[in-house]
């Protein structure tokens, strides 16, 4: 791994990270109306109003500092930013933004790098079983249905799974992280109870999720089984678990790993929507609760935390690929 | 040798199995804009007013599909929305397709800083999540229409049309052709239309199917978080109200799986069209030697 | 003369497409002495590589073997059960793969790649005895011992060449099949590599089989010539015979096609295309081309028989007498 290459990769970071955080910043300038008095008018309009609005109001203004030039604004938001301090919560004065975040976060977290893994390891294996010449017929009746779930956006699986495992049949709760009015805590009943609420909303992201992996491994494997160094592992009287495993699979990492970075977006995107669906208490259920009540800064802050999140995981499997492949950074794009 | 044969036989295997998937999945979404169209047309657009029948009944012979809770016929508002949603895909797709073929082009044509530049701007959108940018811009839109939906999901669906259409370009202007029309004293735009065009259309149609169906995707998801245009009928909004007043956790399943079923046939017709144009633009086993 | 090693008789290899039926090896028969080398040659698309490919069962669908015996020391592999021809491949007849550039797996160093070999054969070796014999294969085809620490993309085309060598001759098989080992290579290297060829004949006793299309450089390397010509074998028998007096009219016609020194730069292509084997005229396979065609030439096929001693040829003029 050279140098250039951390360095090059660093400044992509830097570069995404950035523009996304001014992208942020502007946009909602760039829009006709004032966001705050927008949403004092709609709690006036709703009348009776939770907090202390006045002071909120105040705190705003000084906050953002609405009155000055705009490029002021810019530097006050980035120095707040790099401090950590995303502001208050427009809806739930004097609650920060933060304290929102930190709370959902582990959530999130949790729930998408389970559910990930699970897709990523199940997928690869099952498309690459499908593209061996010798797969069982069984198992290639399985296409089709691949091609279905895949064909369904995650939270839309999330639906119907919602619909069958807790409204037909009631095997799993129909909502939120854990069962209401208990404490969390560290006891095996309570981490049944997280586990039996997370079961659902981790199925829909796998099951939508596994089909495209399986197609997609499945096209890479049959592409990597018609390569020359695959006939010469046969002709050399490997056994065909070896060739599957060492020679087959293991060169389909790669690709597998760069559409991986490439869907992250996608499965983000996903999880949020999923985390709707159930209630699901992490990042993605606070920016709909977000959405609905018009807390703009609330949405500015999950934004940049999703932005930056999935920047420094792209930029750690891009130091991640030259383990996986040599040649990569010998390779130029 | 004899792989020349193989090679041979696999191409017109291919051709036979792309032809269907692409003649199959044009004709699944044909078959679902002409529902769409045609029912719009012929059903009485009053009965997917508010308060048009009882809330919340089901299926039945006068309901086909019974009524919401905001007492509407599903089957009307269901009918309704699907050209809406078409309409939003097939805008956002053009307009994210003509961006990607403009900047493909000038990329690959170019060379260079502007390859570049637009090289460098494509790949830092790629990595930030389309829907933060998307909640941004339609949380402080004040009224959202359905060409502002388009609009806006166009903005993040020209990255992989630009990619594909710049690295086809990059191929083609390596190719004699080219080279001979140049040296033949066509000037740079000349070019550009004349000769790589016609042979990019492949390239163009799998990047406009994949340009609609993310566009799609991008929709169905922002009005299921509630940024979609209230007033309207889309699949999204619908499966958005279902959600909002409960018709999942209540077991009104006929509000809210009519709209995913539609939306995973659209999905599949557009998989399957990629499916077959891909194999047209990328015939994969042009392997050398 | 020294007895066959391997014995093919009647080789018949279909590939089944949906453009039609491809015969491309039909009823292809030779033998291979022990330490001899013997080349096969012929244009792009003749079944010289089906054939070679077809001694390793290597044949992949939509192709197949549908007839013939391929006898090694009398036991026809085509009867082997999936891991009978599983241990006999490399162990008893080997493969030298036609494309050496690709035929490395990129992710796995030289050295776990000639293990590999090995260990799918006799897996009772301790690591050192492994690690001592790659050593010593790298040094018999002139690598040093760094090579084993490295991937296939830090190596030269020729090198890789010489590593495939190595694995090839890893368990000391009685047949080296060569399938066009040098198509990819400049003509240095390609020289060298033939120099490794000859030394794996001549040090290990191994029969050699070269295939390619290359005249001169069958000329210079194999003891017996056999000529293909659309999946059949039109003419064999010892180099020197065949080079100084051809019996079929295509062999003739690919030895005039060689540069030679009183003739310098004075190229005659052969005329007429390679016929598709999907659509091969009636009788004589060659005889759209073929200067010296005959009215029979179109009606029948001419058989395979030994024109001469040691001499086999596929020829209506040679059985007629007339050249």
């Amino acid at each position: 791994m050279t140098v250039d290459y951390i360095v090059k990769r660093l400044g992509m970071l830097l570069v995404v990270i950035i523009s996304a955080i001014s992208i942020n910043f502007i946009i909602p300038r760039l829009m006709p109306g004032d966001p705050v008095q927008q949403k004092m008018d709609q709690m006036v309009a709703m009348g009776g109003t939770v907090g202390d609005v006045q002071g909120m109001v105040q705190e705003y203004r000084k906050k953002f500092g609405l009155d000055k030039p705009v490029w002021k604004q810019f530097i006050s938001y980035w120095g707040d930013l790099l401090r950590g301090d995303l502001g208050y919560s427009l809806n739930n004065y004097p609650q920060r933004v933060s304290s929102v975040i930190t709370g959902a976060l582990p959530w999130t977290a949790g729930l998408l790098i389970t559910a990930i893994l699970i897709t990523f390891v199940l997928g690869i294996l099952m498309g690459a079983v499908l593209g061996w010449p010798t797969a069982p017929r069984g198992l290639r009746g399985v296409v089709p249905v691949f091609l279905v779930l895949h064909a369904v956006p995650y939270f839309l699986l999330g639906i119907i799974l919602l619909f069958l495992f807790a409204v037909s049949v009631r095997v799993f709760p129909g909502g939120g992280g854990y069962s209401f009015g208990t404490a969390l805590q560290l006891s095996l009943g309570s981490i049944a109870d997280v586990l039996k609420h997370a079961a659902l909303p981790a199925l829909s992201i796998v099951l939508a999720g596994v089909g495209g992996w399986a197609l997609g491994m499945r096209g890479m494997m049959i592409s990597v089984l018609g390569e020359d160094y695959i006939n010469l592992a046969e002709a050399k009287g490997l056994k065909q678990r070896r060739i599957f495993l060492w020679y087959g699979v293991r060169n389909t990492m790669l690709p597998a790993t760069t559409s991986l970075a490439m869907s992250l977006g996608h499965v983000v995107t996903g999880a949020v929507l999923v985390e709707m669906i159930f209630a699901y208490p992490g990042i993605g259920h606070q920016l709909y609760r977000a959405i609905h009540a018009k807390d703009y800064t609330v949405i500015q802050g999950i934004i940049v935390v999703l932005v930056v999140w999935l920047a420094v995981t792209l930029f750690i499997m891009d130091l991640i690929y030259p383990l996986i492949d040599r040649r990569i950074t010998y390779r130029r794009r | 040798m004899a792989t020349m044969y193989r090679d041979r036989a696999h191409r017109a295997l291919r051709f036979a199995r792309l032809n269907m998937l692409l003649v199959s999945g044009l004709a699944v979404i044909v078959a679902v804009v002409l529902v769409g169209y045609v029912g719009s047309a012929i059903i009485n657009q009053d009965d997917a007013r508010v308060g048009a029948f009882d809330p919340g009944l089901r299926p039945s012979r006068d309901h086909l599909l019974g009524t919401d809770r905001q007492a509407r016929d599903v089957l009307a508002v269901l009918i309704l929305s699907i050209p809406n949603t078409v309409k939003i895909g097939l805008l956002a797709g053009a307009v994210g397709l003509g961006i990607g073929v403009v900047l493909g082009l000038a990329a690959g044509y170019f060379g260079g800083l502007v390859d570049l530049v637009i090289r460098t701007v494509a790949d830092v959108v790629f990595t930030i999540p389309g829907i933060a940018i998307m909640i941004i811009v339609a949380t402080n839109i004040r009224t959202m229409s359905v060409e502002m939906m388009a609009l806006i999901v166009a903005s993040l669906a020209w990255m992989y049309p630009t990619r594909a259409i710049r690295a086809q370009t990059l191929s083609l202007r390596e190719r004699l052709y080219v080279e001979v029309a140049r040296l033949n004293g066509e000037s740079g735009m000349e070019l550009v239309v004349k000769q790589m065009l016609p042979n990019l259309l492949p390239y163009i149609a799998a990047g406009f199917v994949a340009s609609v169906s993310g566009a799609i995707l991008a929709t169905i998801g922002l009005e299921a978080l509630g940024l979609g245009p209230q007033g309207e009928f889309t699949l999204g909004m619908m499966i958005y109200w279902a959600r909002f007043y409960g018709a999942i956790l209540r077991g009104m399943w006929w509000w809210w799986s009519p709209p995913i079923a539609v939306i995973v046939v659209i999905f599949i017709g557009l998989l399957l069209a990629s499916a077959g144009l891909d194999r047209i633009a990328n015939p994969r086993l042009q392997r050398t030697k | 003369m020294s007895p066959d090693v391997l014995q093919v008789k009647e080789l018949r290899v279909r590939y089944d497409t949906y453009s039609g039926v491809v015969n491309a090896v039909e009823g292809v028969s030779f033998s291979v002495r022990a330490g001899e080398k013997l080349g096969l040659v012929g244009e792009s698309g003749c079944g010289k590589s089906s054939t070679v490919l077809a001694l390793l069962r290597m044949i992949k669908p939509p192709g197949r073997i549908v007839a013939g015996q391929v006898l090694l020391d009398g036991v026809d592999l085509l009867r082997l059960s999936d891991e009978e021809i599983r241990l006999a491949r490399f162990a008893a007849i080997s493969l030298i793969p036609q494309g050496a550039m690709n035929s490395l797996n990129p992710v796995m160093r030289i050295r776990e790649q000639i293990v590999d070999t090995m260990r799918a054969h006799n897996g009772g070796k301790s690591r050192a005895e492994l690690d001592s014999r790659v050593r010593e294969l790298l040094q018999w085809v002139g690598l040093s011992d760094w090579v084993a620490n490295m991937f296939p993309h830090e190596l030269s085309g020729g090198m890789k060449q010489r590593v495939c060598i190595a694995m090839a001759i890893s368990l000391k098989p009685k047949v080296v099949i060569a399938d066009e080992p040098t198509s990819a290579l400049d003509v240095v290297v390609q020289r060298r590599v033939m120099h490794t060829l000859e030394r794996v004949q001549q040090e290990l006793g191994a029969s050699v089989i070269l295939s390619g299309h290359d005249m001169g450089l069958m000329a210079q390397f194999v003891d017996r010539l056999g000529v293909m010509y659309a999946g059949r074998l039109v003419e064999m028998g010892p180099t020197e015979a065949i080079f100084e007096d051809p019996l079929h009219p295509y062999a003739r016609l690919l030895i005039d096609t060689l540069p030679s020194l009183d003739r310098k730069g004075d190229f005659k292509g052969i005329p007429g295309v390679a016929p598709s084997l999907l659509n091969l005229p009636a009788g004589c396979a060659f005889q759209p081309r073929c200067p010296h065609a005959v009215e029979r030439c179109s009606v029948d096929e001419p058989a395979w028989q030994e024109a001469r001693p040691g001499r086999w040829v596929a020829c209506h003029l040679w059985a007629e007498g007339r050249r």
